[in-house]
């Protein structure tokens, strides 16, 4: 994994996940994160503001949360809307880099839950929503030993270069 | 008989950035033992401590599920793909982390 731990998001994309947030609110929201991985590059092919960003969110894929049973404090998609997600990342020439989640009346912080469910290398990218209020949103990548998350800094992006 | 595992983009750091990797392998549980003893540092991403495919891990023969199937001891044949794809879940604990 890269050392740099960053993610580009522009004021579009990020309203358009507070706003999931709020619409789905008291339960949790989800969606994939849609967007290029830039390696350690000085910057030159990104919007980002600042260099060095490591990676950039183009779209959002939102999904359907399939837990029907706990839906409040839990998410959860299947693979095969993993797979129509990754489908829908090539049609764009993107990849899945990441997936977002909201926290209803709860910090933006990843619960051991998110963790036991989380693989290396996506970022997490979760949205606190209090009484129907987006707050703070971060964004986290898990240990590669598994044993907590790395929260990785959201550079603002000028604009948003797909939708 | 070859098997070829594609591995999926988060897990391909530590699979040497391979795409996929192929496999002589009777069984679905042998291709998956074979790419998590080339590539160890996999292992923990797939497996639990005690050794079961985590939850949310799923693992495709071709393009069958294989909990539909025999699980692990699903026969494999010459030319078959093995699919690793994530169900993605989360969500509000007690205890943050």
């Amino acid at each position: 994994m890269s050392e740099v731990l960053e993610v580009g998001i522009s004021a579009e994309l990020a309203a358009k996940i507070r706003e999931h947030g709020i619409e789905t609110y008291p339960y949790e929201c989800c969606g994939a994160l849609l967007g290029k991985e830039l390696g350690t590059t000085d910057g030159a092919e990104s919007e980002a503001i600042g260099a060095g960003s490591s990676r950039e969110i183009r779209s959002l894929h939102p999904l359907v949360n399939r837990r029907d049973d706990s839906p409040r404090n839990r998410f959860s998609v299947t693979a095969e809307d993993v797979r129509e997600a990754e489908k829908a990342a090539r049609a764009q020439g993107l990849e899945v880099i990441g997936w977002y989640h909201s926290h209803p009346d709860h910090p933006a912080r990843p619960s051991d839950y998110d963790r036991d469910h989380a693989w290396p290398w996506y970022s997490y990218i979760i949205v606190s929503v209090h009484t129907g209020v987006p707050q703070d949103m971060t964004s986290w990548r898990l240990k590669d030993d598994r044993t907590g998350f790395l929260e990785e800094k959201i550079l603002p992006m000028k604009v948003s270069v797909a939708r | 008989m070859s098997v070829k595992v594609m591995i999926p983009t988060p897990l391909r750091v530590y699979a040497g950035k391979r795409a996929s990797a192929e496999f002589s392998a009777a069984t679905v549980g042998e291709a998956l033992s074979g790419l998590t003893s080339q590539f160890a540092e996999l292992r923990k991403h797939l497996y639990t401590e005690d050794g079961k495919l985590r939850a949310f891990v799923n693992v495709y023969l071709n393009d069958e599920d294989i909990r539909y199937l025999s699980q692990e001891g699903t026969p494999t044949k010459d030319g078959d793909t093995i699919s690793i794809i994530p169900s993605i879940a989360g969500g509000v604990c007690e205890n943050a982390v």
